[in-house]
Order: C-alpha cells, then sequence, then structure tokens
C-alpha cells in the first residue's frame, strides 16, 4: 500500500468511524461505508488539509471511491 | 382531558450518566464540582464547574454506549447528552422498538439554553483564521438546539411532533409540561421530553462570569453551590442531560408499562422586569407555581417536597422562597424544600429535566435530597424544612419543580404518584 493510500485510509476511518478493513480501495464512500453528501464535503476539507492539495467542488464530485481519491491527490499533490 | 404519566428516565449528570448512579450519589450527598479540566482558566474570574466525568471515572459518561462514532465527531455535547439520556429513558419504558403505526404517535420535546456554544466558539475561530472554506460541513446542524429531537428522532425513528424547547434555564421544565399537553391534547401518545447543557467552555464561562451569575469560590469548589447560604456567591456551572418519557395514562396501562408518576400541574409565567435579575417581589415565580397548582387540583398542603431554583445566587434564591412562603402559609409547616444544584450544579436548560427526575425518584423511594453546603441559612429561612446537608426519608407523594430563566420566563411542574 503506497503512503498515500495509508494516510487516506486512516482519514475515512476516523471521520466515517467505519472498521479499517472495510476501507479498500474499490470502496464506494456512499453505497459501502455510509457517508452521505455532507461526509464528503468534510472528507474532501480532510484530505485538502492532510496533503495541502487543493480540491476543487468539480473535482471532488469524481471522487466517488478510496481509489479515486488516492489517484486524485497523488496526481496532484507537489 | 387525557392524562399523562412518566414511564421512563434518563440522566446524564456530573454525578453520574444513568438515574441509578446519579441517584445514590446525590442521597449520599456527594458534590460533582471540581476545578475546570477541560480547557485552561487562565485569566478567568471563575475557574470551577460541574463537569459530566471521562468515561474512565467511577461515575463517568461513556458516549460511545448510546451515539455513533460519526455523530460524535459532528455535534456539541448537549446533543452527545441528549441522545444519551433519550435512548436510556427509551429502554426504561420498553419502548426502543415500535411499529410504524405508533411512530407517528411518538414525539420529541427536548430543548437546551444556550445550545452548541463551543462549536460555535471554535468553528468561528477556523472562519476568521483559515477562511470560510474550511468551516465544517456538520457546523449547523451540529450546534442547532432543536437536534437533540431530530438526531434522537432519527435513531429511533420517532415520527410524532418534533419541537425543542429554549427558555435558557426553564427550557427543561418548559419542554416536560408542553409535551404533557401534547399528549393531553391527543397530538402523541408517547412524548421524550427534557433538556440538555454542555456550555462550559471559555466563552460561557466568561460570558456568565461578566453577567456576575458564577461562584467565584475558586478554592473551594465543593463548598462553592450553597443555595440559601449566607456565604452564597452566585451559581457553579453544571452540564448534562435530563429526559423522561411521557405517556398517555391508558397507553401505559394496557402495555403493563412501569409508571413512575403522573404530570397532573403546569404552570408558565413572565416577569415582564429585568433580563437577568428576578423580579423583586418574586410575582413571577408566585404566579407560576400558582398556576400549576390551580391546574392540579391540590392545596398547598398536598405538596410534600419542592426541587426548587435555588441557584445559590444572592438574590434569587430568597425570592423564590418569598413566593413559597406566600403561596404555602401554614402548608410550609408540612413541605420539604431543597436544591440539588447544591450538588451538580446549574444545569442550564437541562436543570428542570434532571430535577424533575431526582422529584420523580424521591416519590419511588419516599425520601427528599438534601441542600448540600447548607450550614448558615439566610435570616427569614428559619421556618423553612431546606433538608440542609443529608437526604430526609419523608412522605413524598405529590412534588413541585421549580425554574427560572434569564428574560424572566418561569415555569412551575407538579407530579404526583399515580392513583389508579
Amino acid at each position: 500500500m503506497s503512503e498515500t493510500a495509508e494516510r487516506v485510509k486512516k482519514i475515512v476511518v476516523e471521520h466515517l468511524g467505519v472498521e479499517a478493513e472495510k476501507v479498500t480501495e474499490e470502496a464506494s464512500f456512499i453505497d459501502d461505508l455510509g457517508a452521505d453528501s455532507l461526509d464528503i464535503v468534510e472528507l474532501v476539507m480532510a484530505f485538502e488539509e492532510e496533503f495541502g492539495v487543493e480540491i476543487p467542488d468539480d473535482a471532488a464530485e469524481k471522487i466517488t471511491t478510496v481509489k479515486d481519491a488516492i489517484a486524485y491527490i497523488d496526481a496532484n499533490k507537489d | 382531558m387525557r392524562r399523562v404519566v412518566v414511564t421512563g428516565l434518563g440522566l446524564v449528570t456530573p454525578l453520574g450518566a444513568d438515574v441509578e448512579t446519579a441517584w445514590a450519589n446525590i442521597l449520599a450527598g456527594k458534590s460533582g464540582a471540581g476545578q475546570i479540566t477541560r480547557f485552561d482558566t487562565e485569566g478567568q474570574k471563575c475557574t470551577i464547574a460541574c463537569e459530566v466525568k471521562p468515561a474512565d471515572h467511577e461515575y463517568g459518561f461513556d458516549p460511545n454506549k448510546r451515539v455513533d462514532h460519526k455523530v460524535q465527531r459532528q455535534v456539541d455535547p448537549f446533543i452527545i447528552y441528549g441522545i444519551d439520556a433519550a435512548g436510556q429513558a427509551l429502554e426504561d419504558a420498553g419502548l426502543t422498538e415500535m411499529t410504524e403505526e405508533e411512530s407517528y404517535r411518538a414525539g420529541l420535546s427536548i430543548g437546551s439554553g444556550i445550545g452548541g456554544l463551543p462549536g460555535i466558539a471554535s468553528e468561528s475561530l477556523v472562519c476568521e483564521n483559515k477562511g470560510p472554506t474550511r468551516v465544517s460541513p456538520h457546523f449547523v446542524h451540529g450546534r442547532l438546539i432543536n437536534l437533540i429531537s431530530g438526531q434522537v428522532s432519527i435513531k429511533y425513528g420517532l415520527r410524532g411532533p418534533n419541537h425543542a424547547v429554549v427558555t435558557a434555564c426553564s427550557t427543561g421544565a418548559h419542554a416536560i409540561g408542553d409535551a404533557a399537553r401534547m399528549i393531553a391534547m391527543d397530538d402523541a401518545d408517547v412524548m421524550l421530553a427534557g433538556g440538555a447543557e454542555g456550555a462550559i467552555c471559555p466563552l460561557g464561562i466568561a460570558g456568565f462570569a461578566q453577567a456576575k451569575a458564577l461562584s467565584t469560590r475558586n478554592d473551594d469548589p465543593e463548598g462553592a453551590s450553597r443555595p440559601y447560604d449566607k456565604g452564597r456567591d452566585g451559581f457553579v456551572m453544571g452540564e448534562g442531560a435530563g429526559v423522561v418519557v411521557l405517556e398517555e395514562y391508558e397507553h401505559a396501562k394496557a402495555r403493563g408499562a412501569k409508571i413512575y408518576a403522573e404530570v397532573i400541574g403546569y404552570g408558565l409565567s413572565g416577569d415582564a422586569y429585568h433580563v437577568t435579575a428576578p423580579h423583586p417581589e418574586g410575582s413571577g415565580a408566585y404566579r407560576s407555581m400558582e398556576m400549576a397548582l390551580k391546574k392540579s387540583g391540590l392545596k398547598p398542603e398536598d405538596i410534600d417536597y419542592i426541587n426548587a431554583h435555588g441557584t445559590s445566587t444572592p438574590l434569587g434564591d430568597e425570592l423564590e422562597a418569598g413566593a413559597v412562603r406566600r403561596l404555602f402559609g401554614d402548608a410550609l409547616k408540612t413541605v420539604s424544600m431543597s436544591s440539588t444544584k447544591s450538588a451538580i450544579g446549574h444545569l442550564l436548560g437541562g436543570a428542570g429535566a434532571v430535577e424533575s427526575i431526582f422529584c420523580i425518584l424521591a416519590i419511588r423511594d419516599q425520601i427528599v435530597p438534601p441542600t448540600l453546603n447548607l450550614v448558615d441559612p439566610s435570616e427569614g429561612l428559619e421556618d423553612f424544612d431546606l433538608v440542609p446537608l443529608k437526604a430526609k426519608k419523608r412522605k413524598v407523594k405529590a412534588v413541585l419543580n421549580n425554574s427560572f430563566g434569564f428574560g424572566g420566563t418561569n415555569a412551575s411542574l407538579i407530579m404526583r404518584a399515580v392513583e389508579p
């Protein structure tokens, strides 16, 4: 697991209160991890804070799975 | 009019996070006061409070019992306390499972005096220092006062009236009184009613201290809340929640519910005098009690116990006592009156509900809780039984709870052991 993936999963576990095993890369925030649209706003803010990236609203809308988040962060962080 | 009874109780207090622990500690004369641990009190005039204790404490509160992890992260403490107390009350009443049909007849009236002040204070700093785009998307609904009712209704599927009272320190009593009327008026068969507070934060303590409401007996926290005592100098801030299940009498009887007491009187009034000071003749307090008594059909001599508002402020305690004396006359000889704020501090919006629960337990156990630290009563109170220092066994059939709030708002509740 990449370093980004580990940090992303840690944030997801902490924010959504789900078990770490459930946070697979394929997991959908809404369908598999019980998030609602406001939780996703909060997650995106936490990713921005953690990785020092900016995730604009149109990009955030496309992040629906753990994998999407990791890919966006890896592509955009310094 | 439909009769309303109490069939479930739930408490989160500085002396215990369940009904039996809190009540046992109250009767044992323990104090929940101490130095504030939750934040650095450097520069504060008041450094003491009655905090709800952490989970590893002998009588601490474990939020994980009834509040989801995600909700805990999103909401202020008053909502967490409220959800837990409401859950306890529903469990006690045996009403955690309802049919859809029943759920339309089950509602909530759980309020708070102040609401999410700690979160408003901290998030305003985020907005100021990091910018508006860093403000949490859960900021608003994690602070709103009606979100105890909202969260509890979602958790337990209660689809009836969804209400929340905000009347400062009268909130808990008004919430129970209003909810009882909703049942009496046939809007619901079951209502969760009560109040919660969690405002022990730098801004909350500073604000009440600046209003000269708080005790500054910082070197003696356990002796600071001393209602009716000559040495009193203000209230000690408490936190927590009290929630009861109110139920229509026939509904409760039909399902074989345990019935604690019947709500038989509710009075409300306004001082129309000053934002923080009580009316100098206690006229609002008098009329509130008088209305509750009239509704109850009882006479003053029928009341055995009064859980007074008695906050330990220099002005308020004696004015309330004066109003009680005028209303009770000769019946003063037979009534006991105490203030449990001496033990758990002032729970503000939670006070009226928590204290109503103590009243109900006084009926159940035929014992009245003490007024701690009352060693030298103010002059003119000699003819009152203020239950100093020690709990007292006695007959308790009918009880009166008083709650008065900033803005000059007053509420009184009368409850009685159920007569079939």
